[in-house]
């Protein structure tokens, strides 16, 4: 079960991502983009999931990555991302409800790059049951 | 034309196991029921599904096709309704298109559908794009 005290909270992750080119590259390539001088707008999924699931599934707030599933997606793009990026991401558990023995939780992702706010994003998350 | 009920021309997309597999390798989403048709089997799916954010990726590459290029999407979101089957050997379609739904002096507000093999896959999926 999810801690229902994490709710309100926010977690910082403990990694600083940087971003390369070859990962704009790939993630390009798979979409059919051929220009490459920015990301595409999903790309910060890679480093929002990554983060996600090192924070969610710490024992103080106990998501059980395993029965993961993914609910809907929204992102707020203030710039595109770029090679060279320096990320760190924090997640902020916005609410957290139990719905037919799912527990479904709303995470919000604030990907900065020093003090800029680069992409927010947030992730309904459901951990079924 | 850039006005409101405006429907943009759709465009087909095709998934099949080559893609889920570059997808994982590109997002690090090394979710097994996107990859081994064993293990999806397992859990209750029908056969392995395409990543949902693949799925969205792939409906956001039709808006920015559109909207002049990556860097003029500004707002995107999705729910993921229903999965998008991918049997082996099978190249699916996902089908994309979008309506004009509100013009200012800055931004273009859209509403995408996208569907697989006629079925709805992606719910409530709207974009605002630089105008």
């Amino acid at each position: 079960m999810i801690n229902p005290d994490s709710v309100g909270r926010t977690f910082k992750g403990v990694d600083q991502v940087t971003v390369t080119q070859s990962e704009i590259d790939s993630f390009a390539a798979v979409l059919g983009e051929t220009d490459t001088t920015v990301a595409p707008p999903t790309f910060s999924i890679r480093i929002s999931l990554s983060q996600y699931e090192s924070i969610l599934t710490q024992p103080e707030i106990g998501v059980n990555w395993s029965r993961l599933v993914h609910g809907d997606q929204k992102f707020e793009i203030f710039r595109p991302i770029v090679a060279g990026d320096v990320f760190t991401c924090s997640a902020t558990i916005e609410t957290l409800r139990v719905a037919a023995g799912n527990e479904i939780i709303s995470v919000r992702s604030d990907l900065h790059n020093g003090p800029e706010l680069v992409v927010s994003s947030w992730s309904t998350l459901v951990v079924r049951g | 034309m850039i006005e409101v009920g405006t429907v943009l021309p759709e465009k087909i997309f095709y998934i099949d196991r080559a893609l889920l597999k570059a997808y994982a390798d590109a997002s690090g989403d090394q979710n097994p029921i996107h990859q081994n048709e064993e293990f999806a089997l397992s859990v209750g799916l029908p056969n392995v599904i395409s990543h949902g954010m693949l799925t969205m990726a792939l409906a956001g590459k039709y808006v920015t096709d559109w909207a002049g290029g990556s860097a003029n999407l500004l707002e995107f979101s999705a729910r993921f309704i229903k999965p998008v089957v991918v049997p082996a050997g099978d190249k699916v379609d996902l089908t994309v298109a979008a309506t004009i739904t509100e013009v200012d002096g800055k931004t273009i507000k859209l509403d995408i559908t996208a569907t697989s093999a006629g079925v709805k896959v992606l719910g409530m999926a709207k974009a605002v794009v630089v105008k």
